[in-house]
Order: C-alpha cells, then sequence, then structure tokens
C-alpha cells in the first residue's frame, strides 16, 4: 500500500521563492504608500507547504498536501490601519491591494509625490542557507506513514478496550518575507511538524476519549526521533484509568495542576489578559498594574520565543523582530505586556518581538510564543501532600476565556487528592475562574517545569505556541461536575 | 468589492488539459473566490479595516488503481494547478483502498433553486460610519457599557464552483454581510459583564443594526444585576441559541461518517431506535430561508435537501457524503465536504414538536418561563463548547450565561456552569416554549430539559 520513495513535497523549495528580484518590487511598493501619505506600510508575503496525515486503526486514511502562496498590506496612519490580503503576487495584483488599504484611510495614490521613503535596509535573512533544505530533509510521506501506523500498532498493543485508535501527522513549512517603510527588511523560514495520538476507549457503557500531542519546530528530523512506544504506553495508562473514572463532585476545593500542558490554564486565563490587544480594547484588569501585585509571591511568569526546537518559537516574528524573553510576571508583580508593532503604536508598551499572524490572510498582533510559569522550590509530591481534599489534575483539556476575563477548562485526566494522596480517577471536571481572583491563590510552584506543544486561536488566527508550568498548587478553584 | 470570479467552462478546459498531459483520467475538484471587506471600531474611531481577495481549490484524482488522492491550494495559475495535479495524483499512491470516495450520483440533478438576491457591495468607509454609529448607540443605551470591545460589520462576495471529470459542473454565487456587537458593562465594585447580538443579511443594506443594538443592549443589561447560584440540580429551559449550540456539539450522533469511524454514539443499528422524548422532531434543512449563505450543493456536488433525523423522537436518517451513503446503501444526503476521506457536516438544525395539536406529540403545553413559580435556570447563550463537549463520550461541562427564575424573578447568574450527558438531556425534555426562533444556526424554539446539574459559587 506504501509507494516507496514518494518526496514529502512535489516540487523543488530548497532556494527561496523571495530572491533578490523583490527588493526592487518591494521599494516600489513602500515608495507608492509613503508618496501618498501613509505614515508606515508594511508587506508580508508568505509560501506555504502543508502536509497532514491520518492514520486510524492499521491504515492511512487522509493524505492532504496543499501548498499556497500569498501577501498581506497593512498601512498605517496615526492610530488607525487599513488591511488588505491577496493571493496574487503580481504587481498589479498587490498595487491593487496597497491602493484598496490606502483608500480605507482615505488616501490616494500619488506616483508623483515626493518620497519619504529612505529604501530597505539590508536583508536580514534568518537562515536561509541552513533552513533552505529543511522541507527535503522532512521525512517522506511513505516514512511518516510508516511512523504514524507504527504509533497506532503500539496502540493496539498496549490499550485495552480500544474501540478507535488514531495517529495524525501535521508539516507546516512556510517562508516569509517581511518589507516595511521603516527599513525592515527580514526573510524567514519555519518548520513545525506536530503528531498526534488518540484514543476512544469504550467497555459496556463506559466510554473514555484522550489524546496526546507533541509538536517541535525547526527539526526536520522530529517524526524520525519520536518514540512512538513511550507514548502508546502513556496513552493506554491515561485511558485504561479514565474508562471507568465517576464524574466528579462539583464544587469549590484546592486543586494541583501537573506541568506540561497544565500551562494551559496559565496561558488562557491570564496569558491573553497580558497581550496588548487586550489593553486596547480595555478587556485586560491589567492594564494600568504594571508595577503591582497581581499574582502571589511564588510565582513568575515568562514568555519568550528562542528556545531551541519549541513549538513557539521564532527566529524573528511576523513583523520583521526578534523575540525577546519577556519577563511578563516576576514574584507576583505585573512587569511587561508582550506588544507588537499597533500594540506600542496604541498603548505605548514596546515591542516585544510578538507581533504573530496564522498567514498573510491575517494582520499581526500581539500574540504568546513560549509561556511559562517559571519552576519553585518544591517537589510535586509537597504540593499533593499539603491537600486535604481535592483535585489533582493530571491533564488538561481545551480551555476558553471570556470577554470579563472568566476562564473554563476541561481537566482531561483527573484524580481525587484525599489526605495528601491521590485516591481514584474522576472525569467530567471544569476549572472555573478569573485570571484576577485566582492568580493570588498560586501558592505553591513545584520543580519540575516541562514545555508542552498547542495551537492558539485569537484575533489573528490559528498560531503554534508553547505553554508550560512546573506542578502548580491553586488553593480553592470552582470545579464544575456532576 | 467585486469577487474576482471563477469561469466555470475555462477552468474545466484548463484542468482537462493538464490531467490529459499528466495522465489523469478521473478527478474532481472544488474552487472558489472571495472578496472580503470588513470593519472594527473602538468609541469613536476606526479600530481596522480589512479586505481579503482569496482563492482556493482542491482536487482530488484517481488513479490506475482507483485509489484518490488530493491536493489543495490557493494558487489557481496554470502552475498552480499542475502542480495541485501532480501532487493529487502522487498523494493517490496513499489513497485508502478499503473506503475510496467515488462521484456523487447526484451531482448533475437539478439544484432546488435558493432565493439569495446578491448585493453590490457598499464602500468600505460607509461601513466604517454604520459601525461607529451603530456603537455610539449601544454606548448611549446604559452608562455602565463602557466600550464595546468585539464588534465588527462585514461583508462578502464569493463564488464557488464543483467539476468532475464526468461533466458534473454546479457554480454558485452568493453575497452576505454580518454585523456583531458584544458590549461590556461594569458598575462600580461589580464584575464586568459582556453580551452581544449578531445579524446575517445578503448584504449590509439588509442587516437589521437596529435589530442588533437592542439585543446586544437588552442583553448586557440584563446581567448587570447579578447573583451567585447554589450549586444544585435545576430545571433548565434552554434559548434556542443555547440548545442549538449543544446539539450541534453532538451532531456526530447522526454523522454517518462519525458512526462508520466508531466515534459516534450511534451505531448502524441505532436508526430506527428512539434517541429522545416521542415529541422530539429534528430535521437538517440548509435550503430553510433563515440560512443565510446556504450551500445548494456540497462538497461532492451534492443538492442540498431537507433531511428528518429524529422524528417523534425515533433516529430516522443520517447524514451522508457519497461513500457514506454506499455503504449504507442509501442516497448521498448532500452534507459532505471534499476531501481524500469526506467529511460530513450539518447544515441548519430545525427544532421542533413532533406534532401540532397533538398532546401526545408536543410535551408539556403552556411553558412559559416568564411566569413559572421556579426554582428554573435559563440558559441563555453556552460558552467553551469546543473545550467542554466529549462528544464521543456524550458528556458536557459548559460555563454559561443566564438567569435564576424564582418566585416570579429573574436574576441573571454570576457564573456557573451545567453538565449532563446528551442521552439523558434529549430523554428529560419536558417541553418546548413559545414559536420556533430562526437564527443564524437553526430554527428552534425555548426547551425545557429536567434536572441538570449547575455548578454555581454560592
Amino acid at each position: 500500500m506504501i509507494a516507496p520513495s514518494i518526496p514529502a513535497s512535489a516540487p523543488p523549495l530548497q532556494s527561496s521563492g523571495f530572491g533578490a528580484h523583490w527588493r526592487e518590487r518591494l521599494d516600489a511598493l513602500l515608495s507608492l504608500g509613503r508618496r501618498s501619505g501613509a505614515d508606515l506600510v508594511e508587506v508580508f508575503l508568505e509560501r506555504t507547504d502543508h502536509l497532514s496525515l491520518l492514520a486510524e486503526q492499521d491504515s492511512i486514511t487522509s493524505v492532504s498536501p496543499a501548498f499556497g502562496l500569498g501577501a498581506g498590506i497593512r498601512v498605517f496612519l496615526g492610530r488607525r490601519d487599513g488591511f488588505v490580503s491577496t493571493n496574487d503576487l503580481s504587481d498589479q495584483g498587490l498595487q491593487a491591494a496597497l491602493e484598496q488599504a490606502l483608500g480605507m484611510l482615505g488616501l490616494v495614490p500619488s506616483p508623483s509625490a515626493a518620497n519619504a521613503f529612505a529604501g530597505l535596509t539590508e536583508l536580514r535573512d534568518h537562515g536561509l542557507a541552513v533552513k533552505g533544505e529543511w522541507l527535503l530533509r522532512c521525512p517522506t510521506l511513505a516514512e511518516a506513514s510508516d511512523r504514524l501506523l507504527e504509533g497506532t500498532a503500539r496502540l493496539e498493543q498496549h490499550g485495552r478496550h480500544l474501540q478507535v485508535r488514531r495517529g495524525s501527522y501535521s508539516r507546516d513549512w512556510q517562508e516569509v518575507l517581511v518589507a516595511a517603510s521603516d527599513g525592515t527588511f527580514a526573510r524567514d523560514i519555519r518548520l513545525h511538524q506536530s503528531l498526534g495520538l488518540n484514543v476512544l476507549a469504550a467497555d459496556g457503557e463506559h466510554r473514555a476519549s484522550l489524546g496526546r500531542r507533541y509538536g517541535t519546530s525547526d527539526r526536520p528530523d522530529a517524526l524520525r526521533d519520536w518514540d512512538p512506544e513511550a507514548s502508546a504506553l502513556d496513552v493506554c495508562d491515561s485511558v485504561g484509568t479514565m474508562l471507568y473514572a465517576d464524574y466528579v463532585e462539583a464544587g469549590q476545593m484546592p486543586a494541583v495542576l501537573a506541568n506540561r500542558f497544565g500551562g494551559v490554564i496559565f496561558h488562557e486565563a491570564c496569558g491573553h489578559l497580558l497581550e496588548t490587544t487586550q489593553v486596547e480594547r480595555g478587556t485586560t484588569p491589567f492594564a494600568e498594574m504594571v508595577g503591582q501585585s497581581i499574582a502571589h509571591p511564588s510565582l513568575t511568569a515568562i514568555d519568550e520565543g528562542g528556545t531551541e526546537g519549541a513549538f513557539g518559537s521564532l527566529a524573528m516574528d511576523d513583523e520583521g523582530m526578534e523575540p525577546q524573553r519577556t519577563v511578563l510576571i516576576e514574584n507576583g508583580v505585573l512587569r511587561r505586556f508582550l506588544s507588537d508593532r499597533a500594540g506600542e503604536q496604541r498603548t505605548g508598551h514596546p515591542r516585544t518581538g510578538s507581533g504573530r499572524r496564522q498567514g498573510h490572510g491575517f494582520a499581526a498582533a500581539s500574540r504568546m510564543r513560549n509561556t511559562f510559569i517559571a519552576a519553585g522550590p518544591h517537589s510535586p509530591e509537597a504540593l499533593i501532600a499539603s491537600v486535604d481534599r481535592g483535585l489533582y489534575c493530571k491533564s488538561m483539556g481545551g480551555g476558553s476565556v471570556g470577554p470579563t476575563g472568566q476562564f473554563n477548562f476541561a481537566v482531561e485526566e483527573g484524580f481525587l487528592i484525599e489526605n495528601g494522596k491521590l485516591t481514584k480517577p474522576v472525569k467530567g471536571a471544569t476549572l472555573i475562574g478569573e485570571a484576577k481572583e485566582v492568580m493570588p491563590r498560586i501558592s505553591m510552584c513545584a520543580n519540575d517545569l516541562e514545555l508542552a506543544a498547542g495551537f492558539c486561536g485569537s484575533v489573528s488566527g490559528s498560531i503554534f505556541v508553547t505553554v508550560g508550568q512546573p506542578h502548580i498548587k491553586v488553593d480553592s478553584i470552582t470545579v464544575g461536575g456532576r | 468589492m467585486n469577487a474576482p470570479g471563477l469561469e466555470a467552462a475555462q477552468l474545466r478546459d484548463r484542468v482537462e488539459q493538464l490531467a490529459h498531459r499528466h495522465g489523469i483520467s478521473q478527478w474532481d475538484l472544488g474552487a472558489s473566490c472571495s472578496s472580503d471587506t470588513s470593519v472594527q471600531v473602538d468609541r469613536g474611531d476606526a479600530k481596522q479595516m480589512k479586505a481579503a481577495q482569496r482563492s482556493a481549490l482542491t482536487v482530488r484524482v484517481w488513479n490506475g488503481d482507483g485509489l484518490v488522492g488530493i491536493t489543495s491550494t490557493s494558487d489557481l495559475s496554470d502552475e498552480g494547478l499542475e502542480r495541485a495535479l501532480s501532487g493529487a495524483r502522487e498523494a493517490s499512491a496513499f489513497g485508502n483502498p478499503d473506503d475510496t470516495p467515488a462521484f456523487s450520483p447526484l451531482a448533475t440533478s437539478p439544484l432546488q433553486p435558493l432565493d439569495q438576491p446578491l448585493h453590490q457591495p457598499r464602500n468600505i468607509l460607509n461601513l466604517l460610519e454604520t459601525l461607529k454609529e451603530a456603537e455610539r448607540q449601544l454606548l448611549g443605551r446604559h452608562t455602565a457599557i463602557s466600550t464595546v470591545p468585539y464588534n465588527g460589520l462585514a461583508q462578502r462576495s464569493s463564488e464557488r464552483i464543483y467539476l468532475n471529470s464526468a461533466g458534473a459542473c454546479r457554480q454558485q454565487a452568493q453575497t452576505t454581510a454580518s454585523l456583531y456587537l458584544y458590549a461590556r458593562a461594569e458598575e462600580t465594585g461589580r464584575k464586568p459583564r459582556s453580551a452581544g447580538a449578531v445579524r446575517l443579511a445578503y448584504g449590509a443594506t439588509g442587516l437589521d443594526i437596529a435589530g442588533c443594538i437592542d439585543e446586544a443592549a437588552e442583553r448586557t443589561i440584563s446581567h448587570l444585576d447579578y447573583a451567585p447560584i447554589t450549586t444544585g440540580h435545576y430545571t433548565c429551559v434552554f434559548s434556542p441559541e443555547a440548545f442549538l449550540d449543544l446539539i450541534g456539539a453532538f451532531s456526530s450522533l447522526f454523522n454517518a461518517r462519525a458512526v462508520l469511524d466508531g466515534v459516534s454514539l450511534s451505531t448502524r443499528e441505532s436508526l430506527g431506535e428512539p434517541l429522545a422524548c416521542p415529541f422530539f422532531n429534528l430535521h437538517d434543512n440548509g435550503l430553510h430561508p433563515g440560512n443565510i449563505g446556504a450551500s445548494s450543493f456540497d462538497g461532492e456536488g451534492t443538492p442540498t435537501q431537507r433531511l428528518a433525523l429524529v422524528e417523534a423522537g425515533v433516529i430516522r436518517n443520517f447524514l451522508h457524503s457519497e461513500a457514506t451513503a454506499r455503504s449504507f446503501g442509501v442516497a448521498p444526503t448532500g452534507h459532505a465536504g471534499m476531501g481524500a476521506k469526506v467529511s460530513v457536516g450539518p447544515d441548519y438544525f430545525e427544532v421542533g414538536p413532533a406534532g401540532a395539536g397533538d398532546p401526545q406529540l408536543a410535551g408539556q403545553a403552556g411553558l412559559d418561563h416568564g411566569t413559572h413559580p421556579g426554582p428554573l435556570v435559563v440558559i441563555d447563550s453556552l460558552s467553551a463548547l469546543h473545550a467542554g463537549v466529549k462528544a464521543s463520550q456524550g458528556s458536557f461541562s459548559l460555563p454559561f450565561d443566564g438567569w435564576l427564575v424564582r418566585g416570579g424573578e429573574r436574576v441573571s447568574i454570576e457564573a456557573a456552569t451545567v453538565a449532563g450527558d446528551i442521552r439523558t438531556v434529549l430523554k428529560a425534555l419536558i417541553g418546548f416554549e413559545g414559536p420556533a426562533k430562526v437564527t443564524p444556526d437553526g430554527v428552534c424554539p425555548f426547551v425545557w430539559v429536567e434536572g441538570l446539574s449547575v455548578t454555581g459559587e454560592a
């Protein structure tokens, strides 16, 4: 069934699609924008190559390649901006997009007006020499298929009562070129690969479903390095435990959240409130609290884009800026917000290399990268031992935060804590609260910080991020259940 | 803002030539192009103005062994089409021999006409002024409404095409517009509250802007005076929007693809089996006039149709693609996407009583949450369905906005979640209240359900 050596991508993409000839075209475009009265013009060019595979039971059931190209043109005038995206990268197509963006701001194309554009700087190339061949170094379709089927076979080997076994693989390659009339001229190639194992177990009336996802950036060999045996054992152990779990009883109680993907609660509940997009909207309670205590003194939180191989890492953001390491909260005190170009302009918070977007169809916005709570001094066991009766959240599902800051998270795998020990597994739990109320209740952080890959959907689309934390203890939180 | 335009005959000629060059004899494709403009405002100023011209194409190719491969692209140039065909042919080597899609036998059947007037787009600066005025009016409705942090006015012109090498040719052009206003209100010493409203129409001039402002204001203001609720079991009254969200989250119950994949709570044997109270009907009707933006055909070219899913509490049909229909020995129902593995999904639900005038088939009569002595929990809107629903298990635990009705008084609930099992919910229906409301997601009256678990903070 598996063809022997079909490449992962049909076309040769080892060389840049955005070569030297683009400088002249972009110079002309940016110059026209500035001549027409724009304060700043930014062009984001993108080429993409995507592949996803799905294995179900012991067959490959879906192979979905996709490729594309496009441009996003953003024009700033004062605090306002206009944004136009297009798939037409011809000179006419780009000029039409620019003129449409200018028109949104009441500007008329004026090619003969004085030119206030000094020209693009030297191209900052974030590693084309190394990254140019990444796509060809990725696993072939045959290799990827074999790895996925190995994963579902291991699930069959280690699981009981498994009704559905699924493995999924996704590879996203992206080349971007950013040029702006402030001289910014930068190019990057990004490679993200993610892999998931999911199962559904059923035994009579008992049903449980869960999964694990792993993700890396900029590592062509990531799928080859993956350990399907360890992943399958992890998934099968968890689903076997949860299959016969009872529903949790609702109420207020202390909770211990495990490390890795437990960090999603900080990402959703607090991290989004520290983006300047929320300051602009007036939807964060922390807008005027820089330098003030917003969390328990045991809590320090960081967002950065430099951890090698992490899903949210990037050599430059989608506005051409190198990502900074941003200490958001230090010992409970709010230090900084995550900011992009528009955020800096509208809120005064300096850019942090956090301008991110799903692709050319979105204007960049301040978004998280690798966001985590820093490790503390305690052992994970000490956190659990400190709870008389509460909930241990070993694995979190998805969550969201509402426009008033209220968050909720599904607990995928939970256990009761009774007299300082983990006892029976429970399902159906949801953690509910508000960041402003919960942050001061994170009273203990363990010493076992780990990161986990995820996807974050927000104003500028779905992006690759990392969440993370050590085990943490929340003194009291509302647990929704039956 | 005019859609760039797809010319079906020209596209067919180009693809046929390229397919012939590559030795491809069987193919089909879905293509679309669209032109969008949208605005957002912030306290009287433009926040963002956006426009987009998009094109997309997905092509499927059958190889000599009858296996299917697929490739998608936004590049509709000859070079892009050629690469897409080539990529699809290569991917076909990995096609699933146990589940191979074929052309829909209904891909050339007549389509039901849809009354979808095409509107000329408005200038984006005109949209901006309209939205600024809507925001101004909403802010003026109550002193506690300080911002409308989530708002947008958008319009779209689009075209989509389905073609296959057997001669099928479907084409549909549409215009749509949308307005959403989500206000945030805060009173001194109290928590901020937020609520909103959405309107859809075939063009920006057809939007019910005044109605959207009224609804957003009324809903936001009604939640200002809130109190916590005690955790317990309550009779719950779902608003039409909330119940449609809940049913939509569990649509795998009626999805033949999910049934075949083993991830649905239903099985092949569920057809003809009771699922809900005997007075419960559920249809999927993408052709309903309230379904703004309806498609007249699905991703495989099958005509959209009205389909009975549950009648008198009994499961009657599943939603099908060509492949799932073949497996069940029925006709495709017009609910397919396009893919190597074809997805299936609902269009627009109609929920209501099974029999008008027949007490046996209408549930409890005379329900009115406005006059009921209570206690009742009225669920106005559900949140976080992506996180709080376990469709393959049937369970849900969802935050909601709503009211506690007790002794003739209605008090907004501070923060709470409702949890349960969808099968239990459908068996615990008490009845329907009032006439069915046409919403963007379907048609549904208020739905009363007995004994759901509500977690509050009291």
